[in-house]
């Protein structure tokens, strides 16, 4: 078959460089025939080229890597209040964050996952790592940059949350800032963690260093200021249908308030799921909560600050999903001020491949008043579309 | 504040000192049975066919379950963590769900490409398989053509043979059991199959509507002409103008059995089925699919008893 249409491609090739001139085309200059015959020419090889590329595509794009792209353009109105110092105000329309992945094994004994975010200032590497599956002890090592695993949300990427914004308390003590759309503790490092056995629940210990540089959380101005995250989490299953997950976390980290002052966060989350498998694709809940404690060392004092979020979600039907969070988080580095906020959200899937959010948030900013502003958001999948996280 | 911090820090030391202690107590795996874990509970089955007492079997998804979407549930996590062997459907039927249980696993003996991981769909009959050029705009296509073949009871055997042969070499002194096993299965299933053949043959090419493209293998085997679907396209919900098509087509053509995997919403097929004179059959995709469907011969027992009385009534 393939070698019928290179034939065949060549015959026309030949036929149109050996085309006898028409009476009309016989005024045209022997530029322009030498032109267009050129342009066929260019174009028949073209088509050959493809050919042969499509024939031998197959076998050497075989080990490429799982290839997707998640667009994820936001739309804001009404009134924002210009933010805080840690949450940036969003644009009135923005392609915020689109992420392109790229996943493979790499060998026996080990896979890789490259997460780019793609900013329209530029592109991030939102996490690009290593994993080794096939260690001893039943140890996962994975090294790279990542999103720390400290509470539930900070290792999710934004087109995995049900809201269009993160929790207020992961802006005001995780790093947020007005020059960063996103937020959450990023860094360079190794992640070490094992599943302890406790018969039936599932218990994993999770250990974690990093260069010490995220966001405006840590700022190391040395190498040997290196931040560490601890992290250990339960989950069981309370009935066929029902989940429960909780867990506590813990990070510590060299701030930018002066040499050898320290930043420790600590923080306590519970997951509680319910999806009856029957209708496992028509209904389902999850409440969550995050409870998330500061302690930022200064020059002359120490910054305690405190947040939470809890939220509900329910799916109503196949494609529409419902759902309310409660926000409230001091400020990291002023504690006396504190942040309040109410999101109602509204989602319906078209697809396992796309998803529209609205999302009406109201604020209280410290000092600035109220703030009610309603979020759109288009989120829309190309490409391999990886599991979602648990 | 100042408590809540302290206990935080507690609560991590403590999962320090566990983990160490758990990595010092960490034996190899304890000897026994083979621990065997199957995505869905119709390879679980076919394992526990041949793998008898010399194995323990566990199945992630139930059979009233759409094995497309299950959520990789940390319990998973457990069990895939301690199995020797792991049986897969494959052909993307779990993309969405297996692959992060086998990364996040700890588990070297059923990773891809090691002894313990069978995909099951290597040697068996695949139909449906995509030409030209596929796209989403097809809806949730599966490239490597229709994952649901496991309802053909010849493929059964081929996926049993696979199991024998993988089980064989994971505990080769157990090799004669196996095959003993499996030429008991073989016999059994053939003489059914006699009998589903017998049993289905009056109602060769008749004509019916399923709800998802889950079907093509029994369906086909049994020479039932499935002449549309109340999904539009697979994995979309069905829409006003599709329903109002499919209609007007199963009443051209006079099509009035409209076949549902037990883990979709009847409404539709109900309301198709009222306009149509037709009626709504609800059959056992896999082994325990519906309570009565316990082992991978019942699934044809139920769904051959079920299939044959709904076209007598519909005829």
């Amino acid at each position: 078959m393939k070698a019928h249409h290179l034939a065949a491609t060549i015959v026309a090739v030949a036929t149109l460089w050996g085309r006898p001139v028409s009476a009309q085309e016989a005024g045209d200059s022997t530029a322009r025939r030498q032109q267009r015959t050129l342009d066929s020419l260019t174009a028949a090889l073209r088509a050959v080229q493809a050919r042969l590329d499509s024939a031998s595509g197959r076998g050497r794009n075989v080990f490429n890597p799982d290839i997707g792209v998640i667009g994820n353009l936001v739309a804001a109105v009404g009134q924002s209040r210009g933010g805080s110092e840690a949450l940036a105000p969003i644009p009135s329309l923005t392609l915020q964050e689109s992420e392109a992945s790229f996943q493979a094994v790499i060998d026996p004994y080990a896979r890789a996952d490259f997460f780019l975010a793609i900013g329209e200032e530029g592109i991030e590497v939102e996490e690009g790592y290593v994993s080794f599956t096939h260690l001893p002890a039943g140890f996962l090592l994975k090294g790279g940059r990542m999103r720390a695993h400290f509470g539930r949300l900070n290792a999710f990427h934004n087109h995995t949350l049900p809201w269009v914004d993160r929790p207020l308390v992961m802006y005001n003590l995780l790093g947020g800032s007005v020059d960063d759309a996103d937020t959450g503790i990023k860094d360079a490092g190794f992640s070490v963690s094992r599943l302890i056995p406790a018969g039936k629940l599932f218990v994993e210990a999770i250990g974690e260093v990093y260069r010490g540089e995220s966001g405006t959380l840590f700022a190391a101005a040395r190498r040997q200021e290196v931040s560490a995250i601890g992290r250990l989490r339960g989950y069981a299953d309370l009935s066929e249908n029902t989940n429960l997950e909780i867990g506590t976390s813990y990070a510590r980290g060299y701030n930018d308030a002066g040499p050898g002052l320290v930043t420790q966060l600590s923080g306590l989350d519970v997951t509680l799921r319910w999806r009856p498998l029957q209708r496992s694709i028509y209904r389902s809940f999850v409440a969550r909560s995050e409870l998330i404690a500061s302690r930022r060392a200064e020059p002359d004092t120490v910054q305690r600050a405190f947040g939470l979020y809890a939220s509900a979600d329910y799916q109503l039907q196949r494609r529409w999903f419902v759902g309310a969070r409660f926000d409230q988080s001091e400020r990291a580095r002023n504690a006396s001020l504190s942040d309040r906020g109410l999101s109602a959200v509204l989602t319906f899937w078209p697809s396992e491949f796309s998803q529209v959010r609205g999302q009406f948030r109201q604020m209280r900013f410290a000092g600035k008043g109220t703030a009610n502003e309603f979020l759109l958001q288009f989120l829309f999948t190309i490409g391999a579309h990886g599991a979602h996280p648990f | 504040m100042r408590s809540f911090c302290s206990l935080l820090a507690l609560a991590v030391a403590a999962t320090v000192a566990a983990t160490v202690a758990a990595t010092v107590a960490a034996a190899e795996p304890a000897p026994g049975p083979l621990r065997i874990v199957t995505t869905t509970q119709d390879l679980a089955a076919l394992a526990r066919e041949i793998g008898g007492d010399r194995i323990a079997v566990e199945a992630l998804a139930k059979g009233y379950q759409d094995p497309h979407f299950v959520e990789p549930k940390p319990s998973f996590i457990l069990l895939v963590n301690r199995a020797d062997l792991l049986i897969a459907v494959g052909r993307e039927l779990e993309l969405g769900w297996l692959p992060s249980l086998i990364a996040q696993a700890r588990n070297a003996r059923i990773q891809p490409g090691a002894r313990g991981y069978l995909d099951a769909s290597l040697n068996v009959k695949i139909l449906e398989i995509p030409t030209g050029q596929i796209t989403r705009a097809m809806g949730d296509v599966h490239p490597l053509g229709n994952p649901h073949y496991w309802l053909d009871p010849a493929n059964g055997r081929l996926i049993a043979q696979a199991i024998r042969d993988r089980l064989s070499e994971l505990a080769p002194n157990d090799r004669a059991y196996f095959k003993q096993r499996y030429a008991d299965f073989d016999a059994r299933l053939a003489a059914a199959e006699k009998r589903w053949d017998a049993t289905m043959a009056p109602y060769k090419g008749t004509k019916i509507v399923t709800y998802h493209r889950s079907w093509p293998n029994l369906m086909s085997r049994w020479n039932l002409d499935v002449i549309g679907y109340v999904e539009p396209k697979p994995g979309i919900p069905p829409s006003p103008s599709h329903t109002l098509q499919l209609i007007a087509e199963m009443k051209r053509q006079g099509v009035r059995l409209i076949v549902v995997e037990p883990y979709f919403d009847l409404k539709t097929p109900r309301s198709i089925a009222s306009q149509t004179g037709g009626t709504v059959l609800v059959l056992a995709p896999s082994v325990g699919g519906v309570k009565e469907v316990t082992d991978y011969l019942q699934l044809f027992e139920y769904n051959i008893a079920q299939l044959s009385r709904a076209l007598d009534t519909t005829r």
